[in-house]
């Protein structure tokens, strides 16, 4: 279990205590500027936080050895950067570094699991200036599954993609959940996150504001009050489209 | 080895007999005692000497490449360099005749200082942009140090030995200056090459690279020290010597699969032999005195960096996506 507790960072922050289980989608909603960031890249071990904790199992990720963090929570940052023109599958072989990487021994197994994972396999040599925006987004979560995490750790994945491609990265987050991993998805679109994840956390100005299933953190009251709307859900569960009326 | 290393290492082998031979005075016209006096102890530590500096500079030029993910950046721009040099001026001031050891001992001093000025000012956040400001703060610091001591020389034969100094050469160099430089290079980039693994990892940016376990301070106290002795030590043994760190890692990049990892030794091995090549080409040259090595280097490597700049406004990439 990978836990927040009271977890502060200055005024991003505010004491926010959230439970990530393992085996579950939860997505992080909330308005711009609501710390949604911040909380997971806290939960990501990549923040110092100025308050409280943030643990793995019970053990403070700060006193964790960066490697063994690194081995259990994968990370995927907001606006991921790709600086050299590496080839798909060195990019994502790069998920392997806490393991010791191309010295660790076993690194072929799970970078092609990944690749595969991905329907990536046939990009693997091409190099990653010539995907598309989707394929580069699957790129780089492979490269977060083939370190073999306990935690996924998402930060805006469906930011920039097409709708096709958003449906086809939620039902990979989704296979990873059910494949026992923790998913935590920072997700802008409400719909998205209504129908993927199995619980949301709403923040509003650095605090928890509602945690549960998404029918209940996302209620129409709930949304008043972090995002100052009036909405209405329409539609059945896990097909949810949310309806706001204009202002 | 992998095939452009073994490629190099082979051009390498080929190129240091040869340069052997090379020079004002061709080694077949001359007398057997005398050519062995003038490859033992001339042309054979100048040789080795020039692979030394050139492995240096390679390497440390891949190494912060990677580190500033910029394709444009020179080892000689973070305050290193000019650090070195600044010791080294100095000693001139102190009596450089007094002891041949003074000018690199003070070099790698100047060195270290700057090393020391850089971790202290970027190391604990250990962010990008500082390190860059640091650098660049110190160079120029460094750089208008320097010319202070230069301004305040006590005699013009202090102030002539300066500058040509500065311009940076291989002339009259012993096996001294390789017994000071080669060990200290090849630590520096033992050193470089195992910050590798984490500059691979900063391709995805700093927060990726913590995320996969990097540590950033340890990181950049790796690259101060490796760049720290390749460069300082080449600068105690040949002054400056100017955009090799830059030219080198580009025309191997293409070779490698752009991983900073693959590219620190194939650039030393390239450094080397740049180096090499153009000393000797250099000590061949009919001029009246020798074309001194950091300018000629420079001759070639600031149109060299124009035209990477040219590719770069038509749209090239330099090995970014």
């Amino acid at each position: 279990m990978l836990e927040a507790r009271k977890l502060s960072l200055d005024d991003r922050l505010r004491g926010a205590t959230v439970e990530i289980p393992a085996g579950r989608v939860t997505a992080i909603c909330g308005p711009n500027g609501a710390g949604k960031s911040t909380l997971v890249r806290l939960l990501a071990g990549v923040l110092t936080p100025t308050n409280g904790e943030a643990l793995l199992d019970g053990t403070h990720l700060q006193d964790m050895k960066p490697r063994e963090r690194a081995k259990a929570i994968g990370y995927l940052p907001q606006e991921p950067q790709i600086a050299w023109d590496l080839s798909v599958r060195n990019l994502v072989a790069l998920g392997r570094l806490a393991h010791g990487g191309a010295r660790g021994g076993t690194w072929q197994g799970p970078v092609d699991a990944a690749l595969s994972a991905l329907s990536l396999e046939r990009f693997a040599d091409r190099p990653v200036s010539t995907l598309s925006g989707g394929e580069r987004a699957r790129a780089l979560l492979a490269r977060v599954l083939a370190g073999e995490p306990r935690f996924i750790i998402a930060d805006e994945p469906f930011g920039s993609l097409d709708l096709a491609h958003q449906a086809s990265l939620a039902r990979y987050l989704r296979d990873q959940a059910e494949a026992g991993r923790g998913v935590v998805v920072v997700v802008h679109d409400l719909g998205l996150a209504h129908n993927i994840a199995d619980r949301v956390v709403l923040l509003k100005r650095g605090d928890v504001l509602a945690d549960g299933p998404p029918e209940e953190a996302l209620s129409p009251a709930n949304l008043t009050a972090a995002f100052g709307i009036e909405g209405t859900w329409l539609g059945e569960p896990g097909e949810r489209v949310l309806s706001v009326r204009a202002q | 080895m992998n095939r452009p290393n073994l490629t190099l290492l082979a051009c390498l082998l080929v190129a240091i007999p040869l340069s052997l031979i090379a020079g004002r005075a061709w080694i077949f016209g001359q007398e057997q005692g005398t050519a062995l006096v003038i490859i033992a102890d001339l042309r054979l530590p100048r040789a080795l000497l020039a692979v030394t500096v050139g492995a240096g500079l390679g390497a440390a030029g891949a190494a912060m490449q990677g580190y500033l993910r910029n394709p444009l950046a020179d080892p000689g721009l973070f305050g290193i360099a000019p650090g070195a040099a600044l010791g080294a001026v100095l000693s001139f001031s102190f009596g450089y005749a007094a002891s041949g050891w003074l000018l690199p001992i003070m070099a790698l001093t100047g060195a270290g200082g700057a090393m020391a000025l850089l971790a202290l000012l970027a190391g604990r956040g250990g962010g990008i942009a500082l390190f860059t400001l640091a650098g660049l703060m110190i160079a120029s610091l460094a750089g208008a140090l320097t010319s202070l001591v230069i301004s305040l020389a006590p005699n013009p034969w202090a102030l002539s030995e300066i500058v040509t100094w500065l311009m940076g050469a291989l002339t009259d160099r012993s096996w001294a200056d390789v017994a000071l430089a080669a060990p200290l290079t090849l630590i520096g980039i033992l050193v470089l090459i195992r910050a590798a693994p984490a500059l691979d990892a900063l391709t995805l940016g700093e927060d990726a690279a913590r995320s996969m376990g990097v540590r950033m301070d340890r990181l950049l106290a790796l690259l101060v020290v490796g760049v720290g002795l390749t460069i300082g030590s080449g600068v105690a043994v040949a002054g400056i010597i100017s955009f090799v760190g830059l030219m080198v890692p580009h025309l191997v990049r293409p070779l490698t699969d752009r991983r900073p990892s693959s590219l620190i030794v194939p650039s030393a091995l390239a450094g080397g032999l740049m180096v090499l090549v153009a000393d000797s080409v250099l000590r061949g040259l009919p001029l009246v005195s020798e074309l001194r090595l950091g300018i000629a280097l420079s001759l070639i490597g600031a149109p060299f960096f124009l035209w990477l700049l040219l590719r770069l406004r038509r749209g090239g990439t330099l090995g970014l996506t």
